[in-house]
């Protein structure tokens, strides 16, 4: 880790590119405008690799790696986009839809969320899997936010901006597997949190609308688009 | 303490048994101690003091004696008649036949193939030596390994003869322990660590809590040969705070070992500082997985993060660290005592040495065993194990716990190696076997372990925490019968998302049951599929199950 970094050359879907050694695959790709689409990893924010979208395959791997967390190394040859991954990625955001009470016409952020935009772009027009309609919680003890739990994918965005830029460590995750959950402070109302500053990071990194601001209507949450750089290659939006 | 001193107290300990003409020696481990052999140990004890047989014959705790089921088990020497199924009443009668004659209504067959067909390296000093006394793993040759390793050879021939010996990670892995050794050795840094892993948590799964509670020094004495050949100065074991026995013996091995200068600064008399500290787990299947056991260690959330960077480059607190398995650490004093080429001429040219399989399921001979390697699964089964109860058949065995698979009849004769478990879907795994018979469901089965794996999955990444959960509805659906054959595609779909983009070994493996039971058992799906009907008559048929809880 202390190496210092070294300039090495890879080819990411048959392009050869150059890097540092101490880069990720998702951020020379993204230098190279090559698109690796990705869910829980924000730029700034420590990458955990947990939503398995930006998986790309390596060749000499017999495993897929996540782009945002694997470095790169020299001559690596990495493949984006193929059949396989297109399929995964499509299963991945089908298996985000039906955990959780995903219903676009009537979310704060309908037309603004990125998990909609993943569902477009990998091409998920419908479930060929059940929905499992869990029972979950909405807090809107905080005066100014509102957490909505059935609409959360758990990409722990809002726990790593609040325990890596805000310093605040308000945000954590309970309990495990399909019952996992992000709380505030020891799973205390979030209005009567008293570690939170009410900075609303965590609102403003949130993929879709389980974070808001309270008084929104359907479609009305947009997230400031500079905390969100990445959110625009998938989309396409002019500025 | 030096090498000389160490030899003394093996001699001094030695001559202390010589009074003795006859030893009864009660299993201590945690099978046995559940049946109250501690009851039968302390029974023994007032007896021999009452009668004054204690001066000739001694009653002493040992580890775990192997046939666990038929517990409490005592062992008398020197005519090595095993006794089952000891009640404290029996106290006197045991002692009166000791070394003289036999318990009949209490003695097991002599010369079973359970014991005749074992190979103990691991295992070796089990019914030797009491687990709560230091002086009698020294009289055993214990910390021998160590002391003359300080003294005579340099880490890098430590190393050398381990991967002479072709030794194997047991964790279930099967990576050549050698070579993650000396890449760790090789990694740049001052600060290093050894980590056992001692959080065991696959179902009917218990070689590791055996090899800590019947011989817990050797693990230490392992781990310190190991910090000697990496350059590490400080040990932790991870041990699931479900061991309790386990845990309490190893606090107190390493008190004794500190005290005696084995463990602590200037081991031997050499400049070699190695400290060991135990750490609980707090009861998750996932921090058996070295990232989350990581974490859990440096006091996070116990989940794992993607690898590479692997932890002998970055491990605990972002340093060098080795994680090696009990059962490996259990194999490092052995070899270094006896060389790399003697564990090499043990076992297969891929799979050298032996293996601990807990037997569990459909089987007589429930228990602890160790075996060479490439032995068969149908000697393991029907010779050591003694065979399916009541004359019933065969129907399967699983190994690897829910990260494994099942291995069908026709596999039997296949040689237990790390390739060609893996070969027939399976993976030899920690050394978890579960038998099962004519009786058991593959479908069943298969939703055992599912449930398993959901109900463990961290919920980290997407692939594990809702994958888990929807192949085990879509289980339970074919097992109530409600089930079509769409369903059991998407199983078969959902199953290979899940193997390919999970983040780490648990969602990775979760699969493995379904995907072993599909492939040797299909019919027994379509029979639930398609006639609704379990032929092994396990499931309840249209049953209105409850799946969303």
């Amino acid at each position: 880790m202390s190496t210092p970094s070294r300039v090495i050359t890879l080819t990411i879907d048959d392009r050869e590119v150059g890097a540092h050694t101490d880069q990720s695959i998702l951020e020379v790709a993204r230098e190279n405008g090559i698109v690796i689409p990705t869910l829980c990893h924000l730029e700034g924010l420590l990458p955990i690799g947990a939503c398995r979208i930006c998986l790309v395959e390596v060749a000499g791997s017999n495993k897929l790696l996540p782009a945002c967390a694997t470095k790169v190394t020299e001559g690596m040859r990495v493949i984006t986009q193929s059949e396989r991954l297109a399929r995964y990625r499509r299963r991945i955001v089908e298996f985000l839809f039906s955990s959780g009470n995903h219903i676009c016409a009537v979310c704060v952020s309908n037309n603004h969320c990125e998990l909609q935009d993943m569902a477009i772009y990998t091409g998920m027009s419908h479930l060929t899997e059940p929905y499992r309609y869990p029972k979950l919680r909405v807090d809107a003890s905080h005066e100014r936010f509102v957490q909505d739990d059935n609409r959360c994918i758990l990409c722990q965005r809002c726990v790593r901006v609040c325990a890596e830029i805000e310093g605040a460590h308000t945000w954590d995750v309970m309990g495990r597997g399909i019952d996992a959950r992000v709380i505030t402070d020891l799973n205390q109302p979030w209005g009567s949190s008293t570690t939170c500053t009410s900075c609303s990071k965590c609102v403003q990194v949130c993929p879709t609308g389980a974070l808001s601001i309270k008084g929104m209507a359907a479609g009305e949450m947009k997230k400031k688009k500079h905390f969100l750089a990445q959110y625009w290659t998938l989309k396409e939006e002019p500025s | 303490m030096m090498l000389e001193a160490l030899r003394k107290i093996a001699e001094e300990h030695r001559a202390a048994q010589k009074p003795f003409t006859s030893t009864l020696k009660v299993c201590v481990a945690a099978g046995c101690v559940s049946c109250q052999s501690d009851q039968v140990k302390k029974a023994l004890d007032a007896a021999a003091k009452k009668s004054g047989a204690d001066k000739t014959c001694k009653v002493k705790g040992v580890g775990c004696l192997g046939l666990c089921a038929q517990g409490p088990l005592v062992v008398s020497s020197p005519d090595n008649t095993l006794y089952r199924h000891v009640r404290p009443e029996d106290a006197e009668e045991l002692l009166a036949a000791a070394g003289t004659s036999t318990v009949e209504r209490l003695a097991a067959p002599a010369n079973q193939a359970f014991y005749t067909r074992q190979k103990r390296i691991v295992t070796e000093n089990f019914d030797r030596i009491d687990p709560e006394k230091i002086e009698d793993y020294i009289a055993a040759d214990g910390y021998l390994a160590l002391l003359t390793t300080l003294s005579t050879r340099s880490p890098a021939q430590v190393i050398e003869e381990l991967i002479k010996s072709g030794l194997r990670g047991r964790g279930g892995g099967g990576y050549p322990t050698g070579l993650k050794w000396s890449t760790v050795a090789k990694a740049a840094g001052a600060e290093k660590y050894v980590i056992c892993n001692a959080d065991e948590g696959d179902p009917g799964a218990f070689m590791d809590r055996s090899v800590l509670e019947s011989d817990p020094h050797r693990i230490l004495e392992g781990m310190a040969l190991a910090g000697y050949a990496i350059g590490a100065q400080r040990g932790y074991i991870y041990v699931r705070a479900e061991y309790p026995i386990a845990v309490k013996r190893l606090k107190l091995a390493i008190n004794q070992a500190e005290k005696m200068q084995l463990l602590g600064n200037g081991i031997g008399g050499s400049s070699f500082n190695f400290a060991i500290e135990v750490r609980l787990g707090a009861g998750a299947f996932v921090c058996g997985e070295e990232t989350a056991l990581i974490a859990s260690i440096e006091g996070k959330r116990g989940t794992p993060r993607p690898r590479p960077p692997y932890p002998a480059e970055e491990g605990l607190w972002g340093k060098p660290t080795l994680i090696n398995n009990v059962e490996t650490f259990g194999n490092i004093a052995s070899i270094i005592r006896n060389g790399g080429d003697w564990y090499a001429g043990i076992g297969t040219e891929k799979s050298r040495g032996t293996k601990v399989f807990a037997l569990a399921g459909r089987i007589n001979n429930t228990g602890l065993i160790e075996v060479p390697m490439g032995i068969t699964l149908r000697e393991i089964i029907f010779d050591i194990g003694g065979g399916i109860p009541e004359g019933r058949k065969f129907k399967a065995v699983q190994t690897g716990g829910p990260s494994g698979g099942c291995i069908p009849e026709q596999f039997l004769d296949m040689p237990v190696e790390y390739e060609s478990l893996a070969k027939v879907g399976s993976i030899m795994g920690s050394g978890g076997m579960i038998v099962m018979d004519e009786t058991s469901c593959m479908v069943d089965v298969a939703k055992f372990f599912m449930e398993f794996c959901k109900s463990e999955s961290c919920g980290k990444c997407v692939p594990c925490r809702v994958g888990t959960a929807q192949m085990y509805d879509l289980l339970c659906k074919i097992s109530s019968g409600r089930a079509t054959l769409d369903d059991l595609a998407l199983l078969e779909d959902l199953c290979d998302t899940v193997k390919h983009t999970s983040l780490c070994g648990l969602g990775q493996t979760a699969p493995n049951p379904v995907l072993s039971t599909l492939r040797f058992f299909r019919d027994e799906y379509l029979a639930h599929i398609e006639e609704k009907r379990c032929p092994a008559g396990v499931c309840a048929m249209h049953a209105l199950q409850e799946v969303h809880t």
